[in-house]
């Protein structure tokens, strides 16, 4: 017998797909149910490459290495007191939004995947969504490993899964999660596979993580880039699917265009968030926002979406768009944060004079003349007693949950984008024509959707009786987990830690 | 010619592998930034097997980038003594 080692081609023809078996005395469309439903039609899963050719003990041995190296990480972050190395702690709220936000839709992602992994009829392409499935429940572990460290320390992290379900600005991560896994398998990997994973997470993983490290969090960039290294394979997937999908009918090129445009948007609008975070969370700055995004969207999206054209694939008409909204998108966010942080589970400040002369810096053409006035007056105002919190609650977009916060950038950025439609005798409002479009193409899914604003008006989180059941409803410790850093339990602590109080 | 990009962890092993890259595809670009490098090309970037195990005195398995690899953009053509990414346009 050969002793002879198997090429890469080989083992992976053998250990992938030479595991599938045919259906003799089943049907093979009760086997796979959701395979057809979506219009998506697959004439030969055969043709699906896996180009990393990664077999499951090569999966197994290289994540071994990668939680090992983790996990040391982890172990000396927390011996060595990591949480005090943090450049300032007002950093430490990006983390917060972090795990609050962004970690539980790692759970959300490993489950679509392992259904989508489940229903796909090609071995290949469910062995790489088996891979990304048990990929996505590391990195929420992981997550939520690294920041129980600095749970220890402060406040606004211990009911991270309890806000999940219910407060008003996770509630757009969690109902982008319920879109796309509420969909079918072909729309989840266009969405999740493709539009999230190839075209936009690099800008929170790779930018903002890069500057954790320059921050001095030891933890986040470890548990950020250990998870990239899983996100490199991910976006590969991704792109194989759309590559796969195009390439077996042309039937497929019209249904896959209106996901993309779907889902670019959706998971564009997410991305607010990490704009803020990097623009005016990070003490020590890395990048902008704006230049972290011509980089991994203009540059790195460009380039794909060319590459796409060949199959009829075109970038999503609303380029122009996004291209100017990157000049307002952090300093449109922050300032609703900080104007409602009486509801966030972390705090907000005023940027310092030195952050502010860094945004004139960096954005030119907008900062100085619509944002910067604003932080002077509420600096004026904080300055006399009359921090301003904002009292009402917002309208939320029906289809992103995103407060009515966007603004016509591209004609008078002074005016917030309001637009509405009726169906079914209802009025339904949105931040955008995306918004709105993206509504008018399934109606019957987004008049379900749980908006946190109609819920409490309802009287649906906590009763009536006003914000403060609400915020027992949320566990939010108000005074403590939010409002402004500055005097907060959190600084307190801090400042003692430091030697300055 | 679209570019193509690859980024490391900024780490003893990567730094051989950048190293390589740089010999291999002289025309590319290398920024180090906090705790990365990201590298940069018209067209494509190849890592070969045989360059890594030079500068790193030692067996270097291909797939093994994946423990260090953050991100990358372009088609992928790996084998076991290659990896490549590459746009056609």
């Amino acid at each position: 017998m050969s002793t002879k080692k198997l090429n890469l081609k080989d083992k992976y023809r053998l250990l992938t797909r030479d595991l599938d078996w045919d259906f003799s005395y089943e049907d093979r469309k009760d086997a796979f149910p959701f395979e057809e439903f979506e219009g998506i039609k697959i004439t030969d899963w055969d043709k699906w490459e896996d180009p990393f050719r990664l077999t499951m003990d090569a999966y197994w041995k290289y994540q071994a290495e990668k939680e090992k190296k983790l996990y040391a990480i982890y172990d000396a972050f927390s011996q060595n007191n990591g949480h005090l190395n943090v450049t300032d702690a007002r950093y430490v709220n990006a983390i917060k939004i972090f795990l609050t936000a962004v970690s539980p839709g790692e759970l959300a992602a490993h489950s679509g995947f392992a259904f989508t992994g489940r229903h796909m009829g090609g071995i290949g392409a469910r062995i790489a969504a088996q891979m990304q499935s048990l990929d996505e429940l590391r990195h929420i572990q992981t997550q939520i490993h690294a920041m129980s460290h600095y749970n220890k320390f402060f406040d606004g992290f211990d009911e991270f899964s309890h806000m999940h379900d219910r407060v008003w600005y996770i509630s757009v991560v969690k109902s982008f999660f319920d879109d796309a896994r509420s969909a079918g398998p072909f729309e989840f990997m266009v969405a999740i596979g493709f539009s999230f994973e190839y075209v936009l997470t690099n800008l929170l993983f790779v930018p903002f993580m890069s500057g954790a490290a320059y921050n001095g969090d030891m933890a986040t960039v470890t548990f950020g880039f250990s998870a990239q290294s899983d996100e490199a394979r991910h976006m590969t997937l991704g792109l194989e699917i759309i590559k796969f999908l195009l390439e077996q009918h042309e039937d497929n090129v019209p249904i896959v265009q209106k996901w993309i445009d779907k889902w670019l948007w959706r998971g564009y609008r997410i991305l607010t968030v990490v704009a803020m975070m990097m623009d005016y969370m990070l003490p020590q700055k890395v990048m902008s926002w704006k230049e972290a995004w011509e980089l991994y969207f203009e540059q790195a999206g460009g380039a794909l979406f060319k590459d796409l054209e060949r199959y009829g694939i075109k970038m999503p008409d609303y380029t122009d768009l996004i291209k100017a909204e990157k000049e307002h998108l952090s300093h449109q966010a922050w300032w609703t944060f900080y104007t409602n942080s009486q509801a966030t589970a972390f705090h907000t400040w005023i940027p310092s004079n030195q952050e502010l002369d860094w945004l004139s810096e960096k954005y030119p053409e907008t900062f100085d003349k619509y944002y910067r006035p604003r932080w002077e007056m509420a600096k004026e105002m904080a300055d006399k007693g009359e921090r301003y919190y904002n009292e009402g609650l917002p309208q939320l977009c029906q289809t992103c949950q995103i407060p009515m916060i966007y603004t016509d950038v591209q004609n008078d950025p002074r005016d917030i984008v309001y637009r509405s439609t009726k169906y079914q005798g209802e009025r339904f409002h949105f931040c955008s024509d995306q918004c709105q479009h993206i509504f008018e193409n399934e109606p019957e899914k987004y008049v379900h959707s749980w908006l946190p604003v109609h819920q409490i008006f309802q009287g649906n989180c906590g009763g009536p009786g006003g914000l403060e059941k609400v915020m027992d409803y949320y566990k939010l410790d108000v005074g403590k987990a939010n409002m402004d850093y500055v005097g907060s339990p959190d600084e307190e602590r801090w400042k003692t830690w430091k030697g300055v109080a | 010619m679209s570019k193509v990009l690859i980024a490391f962890q900024d780490n003893d092993e990567a730094r051989y592998i950048v190293q390589a890259i740089e010999e291999d595809n002289p025309e590319a670009t290398v920024y180090f930034e906090p705790a990365m490098i990201r590298i940069e090309n018209e067209g494509s970037l190849t890592i070969n097997k045989a360059t890594v195990e030079e500068r790193m005195g030692c067996e270097w398995e291909v797939q093994s980038i994946h423990v260090n690899l953050l991100t990358l953009t372009g088609h992928i053509d790996e084998d076991d003594d290659y990896f490549t990414v590459h746009w056609d346009n």
